[in-house]
């Protein structure tokens, strides 16, 4: 079975060390950079209540997709089941909450330990015992399934009652409760993509990243020269779910309540990779690009049809899945790549 | 003050009186009050949210005659999803909405009741059955739809009066469950009052099945194997449908299925698939109050705008559909205002009595919690291929039948 | 521990409840193993057969077991286009792209489904619907051995179709070897085409076979698509007989857990076997394949 899960377009190698005013590229990418921050930052003065919402659930998939991309782009396994991570991190954090009290900031570290623990197990499965391809991917199905009814038989996490947080008055803001108006979320959620966009991008630069695409362009070659290629797709795998694990934390203390049948759906796991395989498998900014997209995409269909005066559910789903399809044959390797070029960036990739 | 005069000073005052309420009522009734009503309408819970929607659909002209109120709906549909859920709460609230009804589901409708409780949006939740919702201390945040320990328990309570009534007991029962939210509390609910209520069978077993199973052979096969008289099932209608074939296909008879909480067995989709095999089925369930005018009225409209549905089969989900925008318009008309607090106090004070609401229960005044108190039951039995009240007798339509007789 | 006749009357049903799992895996399985295509879209395509049944029921008033040949032509046909005028481009695509584009038939199907047929649910109601055999203290579901009689014919029908028919051992060859395949000549993309159609066909076949146990509604695909996942993976990719042994296996795993354990946890107990099996043979049981 081969390893099929980068896209045909590669980078151009390692990026020259030219300081940023010579290089005309690199300058626009960092004004480009910068406005883009500037305007996230300013957005909730900019912008209404619904528009922070949409935009926090954006960033949210943004985070979620680049989690999910680090597995697929560092180590070349394709995740369905990532909402595992998800369920898992929102059930730690909350659980813990809900019988001691104890806040995020301390719990979020045991739901990154628990994550992380089972994404090593399932890694282990990939890498030492050759469960890989196609079974990988459908047997994350069924982990994700597993927690799904093994949570609905957990009576102290509420089972398929659902687990309720306690909300208190929203109106203030407690940091160390994670507590407050919609705004905090947003800039939490903003933090957590920001940093995840620049993690990969350090990691790329780093080490981790030449013996990373020495394993993708071959790795017997890598094996040969010395690279421990079984640690660092570990490393890979783990640092994935780990990241997914802090997604869920968030998704707890922002919903407030969580069902296993909801958070640890098929649906979910879909969701999550929808972003990046749409924006650009395999790329740095694909997740983010793919993230706004589809939530701008969802919403605005959902807002034309409103004027149109159509008002027939299964509509605006459908007009999704077609444009989802339009994406898949016109768009092989997402909308970033091209976008890109069209801009005068290089899509780099991990 | 000089030149006028005390009479000049009365008529004017008079005039400025007139002026000033006159176009303050005129105000308030010509005004509409904007009802931003979210409900499942595509999506898994898809079928739910449509018999839902027909129920506030029928209430913008049932309200105009009824109360001399205008009410615009402004239809959002969560997709069954929560994130679209709290962002379509966002964006009608944006659009202008006065007040939120919705969202049927307990996760959608806790993530739309905390927008509605940050935005200060009175949110009056139509169907939600997890307790947890009404005891986050939201000041916004109202429900007339009793909390799943409440419907359990009215539920097991009427179990004793259906014993009564038919003057026979089962001695021996078996309890079947899907494993969702209305399953886990009513399983707690019968380990917890059994013991108290006095009911006269002893229970054999507790059968947990997941709502996703689509294969129930087995679980309907250790139920037979019990031997019990009756059987209790909690169940969703898709599992209640495979069950009751299985129970046909592996020739189990029991003396009664009954549902002492759950969707299911009154269906629509249970009568037409099963035919003969449904009837006699019972329900202990929330459901319309059949002897008032306003669900007469209620009935008639919906007949005249969904011919094709049976109104008995939307029950439910049209009744208390309605029943939330009607608690919307009785306050406005209250408060003689569309803002967002006026309201929210002016539903806070609501007092409507048993008789004036479509709903079965007591009047509608919300405790301090947002919560109505007091909301029953009624025994429902599938009689003629209709869900029909059987009990209490007050209410009754028609006459409980109870040992089921064997249907060759 | 419950009486030997309930173990017996599970066992039983837990078996043909297997077959009939197996008969909806089988079309999953059989254009994995030849077109490398793993299909999303397969719990939607069943549902749209389980449509097709119960709307030849209401206007020909066509017993599903009799209307099956039909709707199998039928979805061949349309498999066989969908294949050969769309999903071909895709076959050299990554594995994302490919599963990416059936995703989105999949969302596309379901929704035009809830439009078209709205969200109650339809069902078909033939007289012997609720019958069951009768074997001494044995009660067996007639519309299950039906529909088992239909998986094991079928299973028979593609076995002989492979393994006799000269088209068939094309697309074998297609499948074991498909540069191999390109240089002697073989007309890949039609071949594709052909068991794409074959694939659908057998889907529409176990929906006609278990429109008389579920009721279908629009959203019934997802359950389906990850139930036959989780049987092709235990039975392995690209074996018929596979799928048929997937099958089986859950069933009857599902059944015994259900008896002797607990119900609501049965489906774990599948997908922990699912996880064991693949633990000792990582191509599940019979996925002899690359």
């Amino acid at each position: 079975m081969s390893e099929s899960g980068t896209a045909p377009e590669v980078s151009t190698g390692v990026a020259a060390a030219k300081p940023a005013h010579a290089d005309p590229a690199r300058r626009r990418r960092l004004v480009a950079m910068g406005l883009l921050g500037l305007a996230s930052l300013a957005m909730p003065l900019l912008g209404t209540s619904y528009l922070l919402s949409a935009a926090t659930l954006a960033l949210y998939l943004a985070y979620v997709g680049q989690a999910w991309n680090v597995m697929m782009g560092f180590a070349g396994q394709l995740s369905l089941g990532h909402s595992l991570y998800v369920g898992l991190g929102a059930y730690v954090a909350a659980g813990i909450f809900v019988h001691t009290g104890v806040g995020p900031w301390a719990s979020v570290w045991l739901a990154v330990g628990a994550c992380a623990a089972v994404g090593a197990f399932i890694g282990l499965l990939a890498f030492r015992l050759r469960i890989a391809g196609v079974q990988l991917s459908l047997l994350t199905i069924a982990f994700a399934e597993l927690a799904r009814i093994g949570f609905d038989h957990i009576d102290a996490l509420g089972g398929p009652g659902g687990l309720f947080l306690p909300v208190v008055n929203r109106g203030h803001v407690d940091l160390l409760g994670f507590r407050g108006p919609p705004t905090l979320y947003y800039y939490a959620m903003l933090l957590l993509a920001a940093g995840a966009l620049a993690l990969c991008a350090l990691l790329l630069r780093s080490r981790a990243g030449y013996y990373w695409r020495a394993i993708r362009e071959d790795e017997a070659a890598a094996e040969a020269v010395g690279i421990n290629t079984f640690r660092w797709k570990m490393f890979a795998v783990v640092l994935s779910s780990a990241m997914t694990a802090v997604a869920g934390t968030f998704f707890a203390f922002y919903n407030n309540s969580l069902f296993p049948e909801q958070i640890f759906g098929f649906e979910r796991s879909v969701e999550i990779l929808v972003g990046p395989v749409v924006g650009g498998l395999g790329t740095l900014f694909g997740p983010i690009v793919g993230a706004v997209t589809l939530v701008v995409l969802g919403d605005g269909t959902t807002e034309l049809l409103n004027r149109a005066g159509v008002d027939l559910p299964g509509v605006r789903q459908g007009i999704h899945g077609l444009l989802l399809l339009l994406v898949t044959i016109y768009m092989p390797n997402g909308i970033w790549p091209p976008l890109a070029r069209a801009l005068g960036f290089e899509a780099k990739r991990l | 003050m000089g030149s006028l005069t005390r009479r000049a000073f009365g008529f004017a005052a008079a005039g400025a009186l007139a002026t000033s309420a006159l176009p303050r009522r005129l105000r308030a009734e010509t005004a509409k009050l904007k009802v931003g009503v979210l409900l499942p309408r595509s999506g898994l819970q898809a079928f739910i949210g449509q018999s839902c929607q027909r129920g506030a659909d029928v209430a913008p002209e049932l309200l105009r005659q009824r109360l001399g109120v205008e009410v615009e709906l402004m239809n959002a549909d969560t997709e069954s999803n929560v994130d679209t859920a709290r962002s379509r709460a966002e964006r009608l609230i944006e659009q202008g909405a006065h007040v939120l009804v919705g969202a049927f589901d307990s996760g959608h409708t806790a993530a739309v009741a905390q927008v509605a409780e940050q935005r200060g949006v009175p949110h009056i939740i139509n169907i939600a059955a997890a307790p947890q919702i009404t005891e986050q201390g939201y000041k916004f945040v109202f429900r007339n739809f009793p909390p799943a320990p409440e419907i359990g328990r009215n539920g097991l309570v009427l179990l004793g009066d259906i014993f009564r009534e038919a003057k026979t007991q089962p001695s021996t029962a078996v309890f079947m469950h899907v494993n969702d939210t209305f399953g886990q509390s009513m399983a707690k609910g019968v380990a917890a009052l059994l013991p108290t209520l006095k009911l006269p069978f002893k229970l054999l077993d507790t059968i947990p099945y997941d709502p996703a199973a689509k294969d129930l052979t087995v679980e309907v096969s250790k139920a037979k194997a019990t031997k019990a008289e009756l059987l209790l099932l909690v169940c969703r209608l898709n599992d209640a449908v495979v069950l009751r074939r299985e129970m046909v296909k592996q020739r189990w008879s029991p003396m009664g299925i009954v549902s002492p909480g759950s969707p299911g067995l009154y269906e629509e989709q249970f009568s037409k698939g099963l035919g003969k095999y449904a009837e006699n089925c019972i329900t202990n369930t929330v459901w319309f109050n059949p002897k008032n005018g306003i669900t007469h009225d209620f009935s008639a409209a919906f007949k005249k705008k969904f011919p094709k549905d049976e109104f008995a089969f939307h029950g439910i989900n049209a009744s208390y559909t309605f029943d939330a925008i009607l608690i919307a318009a009785d306050a406005f008309k209250r408060a003689h205002s569309t803002d967002h607090k006026a309201l929210a106090e002016a539903i806070r004070h609501t007092d409507i009595p048993a008789t004036d609401r479509v709903s079965f229960g007591g009047p509608i005044r919300f405790n301090a919690k947002g919560q109505v108190e007091g909301n029953r039951s009624v025994v429902l039995q599938n009689l003629g291929g209709k869900p029909t009240v059987v009990l209490p007798k007050d209410y009754a339509e028609g006459k409980l039948v109870f040992p089921m007789p064997k249907v060759g | 521990m419950p009486a030997a006749s309930t173990i017996v009357n599970v066992v039983v049903s837990g078996v043909l409840t297997g077959i009939v799992y197996g008969l909806m895996a089988l079309g999953l399985s059989a254009i994995f193993g030849v077109v490398r295509l793993v299909n999303f879209a397969h719990g939607e395509l069943m549902t749209l057969a389980m449509y097709g049944a119960v709307v030849a029921f209401q206007r020909l008033g066509l017993d599903p077991f009799l209307s099956m040949a039909g709707v199998a032509v039928v979805f061949g046909a349309l498999g066989y286009a969908l294949q050969r005028g769309f999903i071909n481009r895709f076959v050299s695509r990554p594995e994302h792209a490919q599963m990416l584009l059936m995703l989105a038939l999949a969302i596309i199907i379901g929704n035009v489904l809830l439009l078209a047929f709205g969200p109650d649910a339809r069902n078909v109601q033939t007289s012997y619907q609720l019958d069951s055999f009768e074997l001494g203290p044995l009660l067996v579901d007639k519309v299950r051995v039906y529909a088992a009689i239909a998986a094991l014919v079928t299973t028979a029908l593609l076995g002989a179709f492979f393994r006799l028919t000269l088209t068939g051992k094309a697309i074998r060859a297609c499948a074991d070897n498909p540069l191999g395949a390109r240089v002697a000549g073989l007309p890949v993309a039609h071949l594709y085409a052909v068991t794409f159609g074959i694939g659908a066909a057998t889907v529409a076949v176990a929906g006609c076979a278990t429109v008389q146990l579920i009721d279908v509604t629009p959203g019934l695909g997802p359950a389906y698509t990850l139930l036959a996942f989780v049987i092709v993976i235990v039975g392995g990719l690209g074996s018929m007989v596979g799928a048929l042994l997937g099958g089986l296996i859950i069933g009857l795993s599902e059944a015994l857990a259900g008896l002797l354990v607990s119900p609501s946890a049965k489906s774990m107990v599948s997908f922990g076997l699912l996880a064991v099996i693949l633990l000792v043979w990582p191509r599940g049981l019979l996925g002899g394949r690359r």
